[in-house]
């Protein structure tokens, strides 16, 4: 890479940090709890809106897996997640009634936590409706993983984004709070993802999956992005560019090997797909809060009213990481 | 006499302050050296806390940066200290912190009593192992390294460079050959008193203190000067990855450690709770005097380092995207593209499946349609048969393909009809098998009832699209089993190439093929073909066909391939 790209890189890295300290004023604390942060401690930052009954179990998963201490911004959620999560006693919590899209659908909110908290800690950058999933993470906890990884000198880690669904109509099973959506949502494409390179931030651009194949069957450019690198050893000077997709410095985006190997690599699984995302699908249809003009969903609500279902003969039932492992969705690289 | 433990400690004081504990236990004496990094107050504490044992005693502490001196110097005063305080002591041997014995103490102090003038200390000459990361192997022995490998990385490397361009050679001290290996020995009081006392020990030390790594090399040359019997292992199981560094074992790992009869392993990570209880708890001995074997656990972390380095032929994923000609494997396994067949012959495909076993897909990159076996519109993987789909990205659907039916022989069509950007993927493709029968695509323009016209454009085009392909597969870059026949060549002795192609693709037994597939009616090709000259448009992809084929006997009747039968 130039010299001169490698400026333009920068530049924009600077962009958009100057623009997340600006819309800084967008946040309200409702409970600043950051005091207890210590030094070693693994951070879990969220943006959300209306998901209050995900978060009982999203909460005692990340609980289990090791997570001390949880940053949520909560964009004017009106179903009472805002009380709830105020209560949790290792939440952070900032309300927001700003614009998402301004926002540029929470990157700015999260980029300024980020800054102000999350410097020389291993933060995890999910939303509500996904969960992390790491080599032997039934046996070893985060910091075994964290631990390694800056044993090793790596500073993020990549997992894919790994949508999960229902066998029959979406809306067949109601979810209750507290749940485990895996439950209902528990199936999977197992090998229909397409990956191209981006020459411009360096990082993997990976499409297809259900989404592609039911909502997207003709024009699959405009799918959805499933690459994401959730897990960052954060840095005040680092910036998500476009969610937790792309990153800059563009070295943070190399979670891929380039000469044959496998690099250690994690799903994220996406249970979006619950009875309450037809409800969910409409309310952002009408907010036009969404990634280019909200696009996905306007193909969401089509692909809905004619065929809900999103099971086929090959999908795969989730077992467990193993079973990702073999199928070649993530790698355990030389960890062993 | 009994076994003295060194101890060098950097991090994680509690997990040190058990396994001291554990070793005092059984009647061993300990000699602690613990970082100058770590900070005062924690140090004091720890040595407080230590406090209580007797035949436990600081060295002098050393600044330990990896690969540095420091790392020899602290060995080299806990050693001294071990062989004043503790004359009983025959054996010295040699952990780090982050280490754990695995079997009963009691049991490592047997082993070694057996063998009093054994020197266990892994040893050998840099020019025999490949066991150097960074390509300085000896090197390492004859150049300066003033800078930090970690923190300095580049200067390190231009330095090495600007030694290599002007040929900078230090000279090894007289006497010593130089040997290396792990770092974590254990040596007799004999051996290790001669190391230290030698009268030549300044010049040694002078030398080592200037070599890169110095504790995988110093122990394990000196000793070679005065050590009776060596033997060159190492008694601490230790696995290294392909960078360096070393593996460290979690809970999951406990049945592993227990089978591999190991004394001590190397490295804990100090939150597995599990493997603590399970080794420093109260284990019941189980007098077993087997030698160590850590096979399976190398066998794992060889896979580890395998997986790393070289990955899983065929596999396109989120943390292996090989660039251009690093595949190790275009594809997971073989497959068959047949390029003209289902042109020539009208029942090609279901004769495929029933000869071969395989599964036998129409034009997998067809224009509109991706024709998958059996009219299926959704395949192994959930992999969709849309066009649109596929032709976004091609190579992602034919690698995905073949990848979600490993073991399941794939065969498609193929033709300039088709996506053509994937015929590239295929040709450099070892795995590919492909046969082409050239200018085939004239045979559905023949049967087709369209105005002649349209039929000599399209002629023209499919002729010009395949000649192109059969360039790529001609070119010196192809890398699959290729084959291309004229059409008049085919048409000549159908039976024989075909056998050919199957028993390659070999399947099902080694018997003659008993059926063959039914050729299109090509009585009038000549003409068609004679047409299309007379209108311009010069067809060569087929060969030379006869305007007016030669009879034959019994040649009107129309025509069944012949078996070839041997």
């Amino acid at each position: 890479m130039g010299v001169w790209r490698s400026y333009r890189l920068r530049l924009q890295r600077r962009r958009w940090l100057i623009r997340a300290f600006r819309k800084r004023r967008d946040l309200r604390a409702i409970a600043n709890r950051t005091d207890q942060i210590r030094k070693s401690d693994l951070l879990l930052f969220s943006t959300m809106r209306n998901e209050g009954i995900r978060l009982p179990y999203f909460l005692n998963y990340y609980r289990d897996m090791g997570i001390n201490h949880f940053l949520f911004v909560d964009n004017d959620s009106t179903d009472g997640s805002l009380d709830y999560l105020a209560r949790q006693p290792d939440v952070s919590v900032w309300h927001s009634k700003s614009s998402y899209k301004r926002s540029r659908f929470g990157v700015d909110w999260l980029n300024w936590l980020q800054m102000k908290y999350g410097h020389e800690h291993w933060c995890l950058t999910v939303d509500p409706d996904e969960f992390f999933l790491y080599p032997f993470c039934d046996t070893r906890p985060l910091r075994a993983l964290t631990d390694w990884l800056d044993a090793s000198s790596i500073k993020s880690f990549g997992a894919m984004l790994l949508d999960m669904y229902p066998k029959g109509r979406i809306d067949a099973q109601p979810y209750e709070a507290g749940q485990n959506p895996l439950e209902i949502a528990s199936w999977f494409d197992p090998g229909n993802y397409m990956i191209q390179k981006n020459p411009q931030y360096g990082n993997l651009w990976i499409q297809g999956g259900p989404r592609t194949r039911m909502f997207f069957p003709d024009e699959p450019e405009r799918s959805p992005a499933l690459n994401k690198i959730p897990l960052v050893k954060w840095n005040r000077r680092y910036a998500f560019v476009s969610s937790t997709h792309t990153l800059l410095p563009r070295g943070l985006n190399l979670v891929y090997d380039e000469w044959g190997g496998e690099k250690a690599s994690g799903v994220l699984l996406h249970t979006k797909f619950l009875d309450t995302f037809s409800t969910k699908a409409q309310e952002e249809l009408e907010r036009r809060q969404h990634y280019a003009g909200s696009k996905e969903y306007i193909a969401y609500a089509d692909g809905l009213q004619d065929n809900p279902d999103l099971w086929c003969k090959w999908s795969e039932k989730y077992i467990n990481w193993r079973q990702l492992e073999i199928l070649g969705l993530m790698s355990k690289g030389n960890w062993a | 006499m009994s076994v003295g433990i060194i101890m060098l400690v950097h991090t994680a004081l509690g997990r040190a302050e058990q396994v001291a504990r554990h070793w005092a236990k059984a009647g061993c004496p300990v000699v602690i050296h613990v970082d100058a990094k770590v900070p005062r107050k924690a140090y004091t504490d720890f040595v407080e806390r230590l406090s209580d044992i007797d035949d436990l005693a600081f060295s002098l502490r050393h600044r330990c940066e990896w690969g540095s001196w420091g790392l020899v110097a602290a060995s080299q005063d806990a050693s001294e200290l071990m062989l004043s305080k503790f004359p009983d002591v025959r054996h010295v041997y040699l952990s780090s912190g982050s280490c754990l014995p695995l079997r009963p103490v009691e049991e490592l102090i047997d082993y070694l009593a057996e063998r009093p003038r054994v020197d266990f200390i892994e040893s050998a000459t840099t020019a025999d192992v490949p066991w150097t990361v960074g390509g300085l192997d000896e090197e390492r022995f004859t150049m300066r390294f003033p800078f930090s490998w970690r923190n300095n990385r580049y200067l390190f490397d231009k330095f090495v460079d600007l030694q290599r361009a002007v040929g900078y050679r230090r000279r090894v001290p007289r006497g010593i050959v130089p040997h290396m290996g792990s770092q974590w020995w254990c040596l007799t009081r004999q051996t290790l008193s001669a190391i230290l006392q030698d009268p030549r020990r300044h010049v040694y030390d002078r030398y080592f203190r200037h070599v890169w790594i110095p504790d995988e090399s110093y122990f394990q040359t000196l000793s070679r000067l005065y050590s009776t019997t060596i033997e060159s292992r190492s008694l601490t199981l230790s696995k290294f990855d392909f960078q360096g560094k070393p593996h460290i074992f979690y809970d999951d790992h406990l049945q592993l450690l227990r089978r591999s009869d190991c004394f001590v392993a190397r490295k804990i990570w100090p939150h597995a709770e599990r493997l603590y209880n399970a080794f420093l708890g109260d284990a019941e001995a189980q007098a077993s005097r087997t030698e160590p074997n850590p096979g399976k656990i190398d066998r794992i972390f060889a896979k580890a380092v395998d997986r790393r380095t070289r990955g899983r032929p065929g596999l396109y994923m989120q943390s292996r995207f090989p660039n251009w000609g690093w595949e190790n494997g275009l594809t997971a396994g073989k497959y068959s593209v047949f390029q003209g067949f289902s042109e020539l012959f009208t029942d090609f495909e279901p004769w495929l499946a029933r000869a071969t076993g395989t599964q036998v897909h129409g034009h997998l990159f067809g224009p509109d349609a991706t024709n998958f076996a059996n009219g299926q519109s959704v395949i192994n993987g959930a992999l969709s048969d849309s066009a649109a789909i596929r032709d976004y990205n091609p190579r992602s659907f034919l690698t995905n393909l073949i990848w979600n039916t490993r073991g399941e022989r794939q065969c498609f069509q193929y033709g300039p009809t088709d996506t053509p950007e994937i015929n590239e993927h295929f040709a450099r493709d070892p795995n590919a098998q492909i046969s082409v029968i050239s200018g085939a695509w004239a045979v559905p323009l023949f049967k087709s009832n369209r105005n002649f016209g349209e039929i000599r454009a399209e002629a023209a085009q499919l002729q010009k699209i395949e000649a192109k392909m059969l360039d790529e597969l001609r070119s010196p870059d192809a890398k699959a089993r290729i084959r291309i026949w004229t059409m008049a060549e085919f048409i000549e002795a159908p039976m024989e190439p075909l056998q050919v192609i199957i028993d390659e693709i070999g399947q099902k037994s080694v018997r003659r093929l008993s059926e063959a597939p039914r050729m299109e009616n090509l009585a009038g090709f000549g003409q068609f073909l004679q047409n299309l000259k007379n209108q311009g448009m010069h067809p060569y992809l087929m060969g030379d066909f006869p305007v007016d084929p030669p009879q034959r006997h019994g040649a009107s009747r129309a025509r069944r391939p012949y078996l070839v039968k041997k």
